[in-house]
């Protein structure tokens, strides 16, 4: 049992991942706050992240994970400024980010 | 007679009349804006006078032929050529037509005058004279028209400008009921006058020698129809009894004389243009001019004599109780009238045309005179409201005066030579018993117009205040005509001196050529008899003084009281004669009655079984388009309906899914990742994936379902006015 | 206790504490905060996989960028007295229900899977090498990634512009 405590291997990055990807996903789930439906969005990406940059180093021995990392962060930024941006603008229209709230499809 | 002198100006007589009617008839309104009414006055006389003129121009043509070849032939246009039956729009003049249309466009020339004066205050002015004019070319057409079907269209014509004068001041429902009553009445003689035309021209084809509507053409074919029989009566005798039907008609003879006393409804001129002088004499002249047909049937003859005489004497008497001026003079028309016919009956065509002639000349005075009368009275027409107009207006009363001596018999002027050779002819043709009925009608006639003479322009004047300061003597341009025809009636009368008193019968003579083909009216006999010829003309001038004299006595000195003989037999025989014999109520109880019960009848099977019929059509195909409707509303719709129904609330119930709730989305997500991540644990290669699927599918959208609906309420899913409130 | 294990266990607790506020907490300026102790402990976790320029990347552009933004746009949308409502969570029971079963599934998998693994994980620089993978085999994507945030970056402006929403639109 120590062994297999104390010997850091892939899987105990897993679990890390795997939690942290429901906290994300439960915090998506649950908010009612646009915003905090991004911070579990955020989460998301980095439990993705996390996987990625393990099986990098565990798995494939190449620089493929940590590229494609790179990219979810950069896609991360654009995504939060985009969706920081819609949230604003949502904002700007009712008064509120409430997503349920904000359930008409048409401005 | 076979050759006869080719012209081409007879057209104008009738075509000048016919412009000016249309020329008034269609600018009239204008030019009487424009113009004034002299406008109107100048387009319809010029009109009359060149046709007169062309009138002289073809009587003076006539004469300067040898009689027998007096015979102008006028051919205007190809009209009708159907097998048989050639018929062009021809215009021809013989001595008989020669003389009428001097008739027709000298005296009408002189009413046109006189209307000018008469008419000048009537807002119509323009329509009124538009209608003469239009009658005139009418009358002409008929006198001047070579065949019989040319003449049958002047004979509508003139019945038209008839109806639509004596109806001219419409705005009188009385004045448009005798325009129609007239016009009805015409119409029954009118299918007699058509009737006897298909007779002749069917009968002389089934004879086999050709047949012809031209009148000079029958006269030589006609006695071809001597043996020939319709429906086991003899053809002439026929023809020449429908033909007579038609006189009766236009010319006013028992039994259809009824509507000429009504016609006086129409404006006074009109009353003497064509219901005295021309258009009325259309029958007798019609008859004349068949002379050759009736000649050929004695059976014909006798009803047309018969009905004449009895015309002539129950006319009289009905006039001998009138109290309107015009209707004692539309009595005396019908009685005139019925002399013509007479005369046509008895074989004496000239002696007939010798009285049309006279009489036209003597009752166009008489007419307008009444007219004047009227005009000065306003419009009054009642006698027992004149008296005394002699010294008021003496032109009027010495026209009317000569012209009453002309129409009572007195010789030596008109009416004395034209009657008294009908009635010789009649004695001397073997009809002694006629010749009483009008021997007995001359007295009458001469009783009744003294009788208005007194009453008109004698003794007290018993018209109001208000009329008397009124009274004056007519405009020039209605005396002068009435001078012209006084001094026609005064020595019309010299073209037919007979022998019996040296003279040498002019009209005669003038007219042989044309009833040569006749039996001669009894020329042979008279020369025999001069011994009664005498004594008769002798009595009738007697009777006719004694009418003078008993008018005289009653109306003028009043030494004898008209109810000594209104009371005779209780007062019966004068109500009979005072309300005409009953006959327009006979007429009516009869007639129009039975039309109306006809009709009635008709309209009620149209109503109860034509229209049943159609409404139960109507009604069937009612109920079958119900029933359709029904099972389109509830069969064809109901499926359609249902189908969209079904989907519509399929869909409805989906779209609750669809709440743009972010959050549910996400579960939806998230459950569809957890579904798919659990399946492969359960089982990989059986049916059980595809079940699964399924399975979880429906619990992804319940579970969704439910999230959404704890927001949106059920009401708003499962009621009416939720999903009307959704849509 | 290894220090490896020991600085494993540390940043894990520290990444998943973290994150545990920012999903349960209430208040959204705590959240919002809470995501830089797991950015943190995540910068750890790749340092600790020998990933040294990607946990230089996620410090200065997650808790550089991203979260400073993030950071703005809590401020800007609410009202600092109203946090207690702002942040408030729904549909809990479903939502743990769900996540049981992934997590559950998810977790049995992760153990029990037999992971290929290298016998030796590779230490060593990396920068050189995603360089040469950057303008080698991912070249089209790199340059692509520029596009998107150009694209990002101008479509962030036109949406939060509200001046011009207006007259634009119509335009």
């Amino acid at each position: 049992m120590d062994g297999l405590l104390l010997d850091i291997g892939l899987r105990h990055f897993l679990f890390v991942s795997l939690i942290v990807f429901v906290l994300g996903l439960y915090c998506v789930l649950t908010r009612k706050n646009a915003i905090g439906i991004l911070l579990g969005v955020e989460l998301i990406l980095n439990s993705a992240n996390i996987n990625y940059i393990a099986f990098s180093h565990f798995s494939s021995g190449n620089y493929d994970g940590q590229v494609f990392a790179i990219f979810v962060i950069m896609l991360a930024a654009a995504e939060a400024v985009i969706g920081l941006a819609i949230v604003l603008g949502i904002y700007q229209n009712f008064s509120s980010i409430d997503i349920e709230a904000v359930d008409s499809l048409q401005g | 007679m076979d050759h006869p002198l080719l012209v081409s100006y007879l057209r104008w007589i009738v075509l000048f009349p016919l412009l000016g009617a249309v020329i008034n008839g269609v600018f009239g309104a204008k030019i009487q804006e424009r113009f004034g009414k002299n406008g109107i006055s100048v387009v319809a006389c010029t009109a009359v006078g060149l046709a007169f003129i062309f009138a002289l121009r073809a009587f003076f043509q006539l004469t300067s032929l040898v009689p027998e070849e007096r015979y102008l032939l006028d051919t205007l246009l190809r009209w009708i050529h159907i097998g048989a039956l050639q018929v062009d729009i021809a215009f021809a003049v013989d001595p008989l037509s020669g003389l009428m249309i001097l008739i027709v466009t000298g005296i009408g020339g002189l009413i046109h005058l006189y209307s000018i004066g008469y008419m000048h205050d009537d807002e119509a002015y323009w329509r009124f004279f538009a209608y003469l004019n239009l009658f005139t070319a009418a009358m002409l057409t008929l006198v001047l028209a070579d065949n019989l079907v040319l003449m049958f269209v002047g004979w509508e014509g003139v019945g038209l400008c008839s109806y639509g004068l004596i109806g001219f001041w419409y705005k009188e429902q009385a004045n448009t009921t005798a325009g129609n009553k007239a016009f009805i009445v015409n119409r029954i003689g009118d299918a007699g006058f058509t009737l006897g035309i298909f007779i002749i021209f069917w009968s002389l084809f089934e004879a086999g020698h050709g047949t012809t509507a031209v009148f000079r053409d029958l006269g030589h074919l006609i006695h071809h129809l001597e043996g020939q029989m319709v429906w086991g009566v003899p053809a002439a005798t026929l023809a020449a009894l429908c033909l007579f039907v038609g006189a009766t008609g236009k010319s006013a003879q028992i039994p259809l004389y009824v509507w000429l006393p009504d016609a006086m409804a129409g404006p006074t001129p009109v009353s003497a243009l064509i219901h005295a002088a021309t258009m009325v004499t259309a029958g007798v002249y019609m008859m004349a001019r068949m002379h050759f047909l009736f000649s050929l049937s004695p059976v014909a003859l006798g009803v047309v004599a018969t009905v004449g005489a009895l015309t002539a004497l129950v006319a009289a008497t009905i006039g001998l109780a009138q109290f309107d001026i015009k209707k004692v003079l539309a009595y005396s028309t019908v009685s005139q009238l019925g002399y013509m016919v007479l005369g046509v009956g008895v074989g004496a065509y000239g002696a007939a045309v010798f009285h049309l002639m006279t009489h036209a000349f003597f009752k166009a005075c008489l007419f307008l005179g009444s007219g004047s009368v009227i005009h000065a009275m306003g419009d009054e027409q009642d006698m027992r409201k004149m008296g005394g107009l002699r010294e008021k207006m003496p032109l009027t009363f010495w026209t009317f005066l000569i012209s009453t001596i002309a129409i009572a018999g007195i010789p030596p002027l008109a009416g004395f030579f034209s009657k008294d050779e009908i009635l010789w002819l009649t004695f001397s043709g073997g009809h002694p018993f006629l010749w009483l009925i009008g021997f007995a009608a001359a007295g009458m006639t001469a009783f009744y117009m003294f009788r208005q003479v007194f009453m008109v322009f004698f003794g007290e004047n018993r018209a109001d205040e208000h009329t008397k300061e009124h009274l004056h003597e007519s405009p020039p341009v209605m005396t002068y005509p009435l001078i012209v025809l006084a001094v026609g009636a005064l020595f019309a009368g010299f073209l037919g001196v007979p022998p019996a008193l040296g003279g040498s019968n002019i009209l005669e003579h003038w007219l042989e050529p044309v009833f040569a083909g006749g039996h001669g009216g009894g020329h042979a006999a008279h020369h025999h008899v001069e011994v009664i010829e005498y004594v008769l003309m002798v009595a009738s001038v007697g009777i006719a003084a004694v009418g003078i004299f008993l008018a005289y006595l009653i109306y003028y000195r009043q030494s004898l009281s008209a109810e000594t003989f209104t009371a005779v037999g209780g007062g019966v025989p004068y109500q009979a004669v005072f309300n005409k014999y009953y006959v327009d109520e006979f007429y009516h109880a009869t007639a129009v009655r039975g039309s109306l019960v006809v009709s009635w009848l008709c309209s009620a099977f149209d109503r109860n079984v034509i229209d049943f019929i159609v409404n139960g059509v109507a009604k069937v195909t009612g109920l079958v388009g119900w029933a359709v409707g029904r099972f389109d509303h509830y069969i064809i719709d109901g499926l359609v309906n249902g189908l969209a129904d079904v989907t519509f609330g399929i869909g409805n119930r989906l779209r609750q899914i669809q709440t743009g709730n972010l959050s549910i989305y996400l579960y939806v997500i998230v459950g569809a990742i957890a579904v798919s991540q659990f399946l492969p644990r359960v089982g990989a290669d059986t049916l059980l994936p595809v079940v699964m699927v399924f399975l979880s599918l429906v619990i992804v959208v319940g579970i969704a379902l439910w999230l959404s609906t704890r927001r949106i309420q059920w009401r708003l899913m499962f009621t009416k006015e939720g999903v009307s409130e959704l849509r | 206790m290894p220090l490896e294990a020991l600085v494993f266990y540390l940043l894990a607790a520290l990444t998943i504490g973290s994150a545990l506020i920012v999903a349960l907490s209430h208040n959204l300026v705590y959240s919002a905060f809470a995501l830089l102790g797991t950015f943190m402990g995540v910068a750890g976790l790749y340092a600790l996989l020998a990933a040294d320029f990607v946990a230089v990347i996620q410090v200065m552009l997650y808790i550089g960028g991203i979260l400073v933004l993030i950071l703005f746009a809590v401020m800007l949308t609410h009202r600092i007295a109203d946090v207690d409502v702002s942040n408030r969570t729904v549909g809990r029971i479903p939502a743990v229900l769900i996540l049981g079963v992934v997590g559950t599934v998810m977790g049995v998998c992760i153990g029990t899977a037999e992971w290929v693994q290298h016998a030796e994980p590779m230490v060593e620089p990396t920068t050189f090498g995603i360089g040469e993978a950057f303008l080698g085999p991912y070249i089209l994507p790199f340059e692509l990634a520029s596009v998107v945030l150009l694209v990002a970056l101008i479509g962030a402006v036109v949406v939060s512009r509200k001046e011009l929403r207006g007259p634009m639109a119509d335009g």
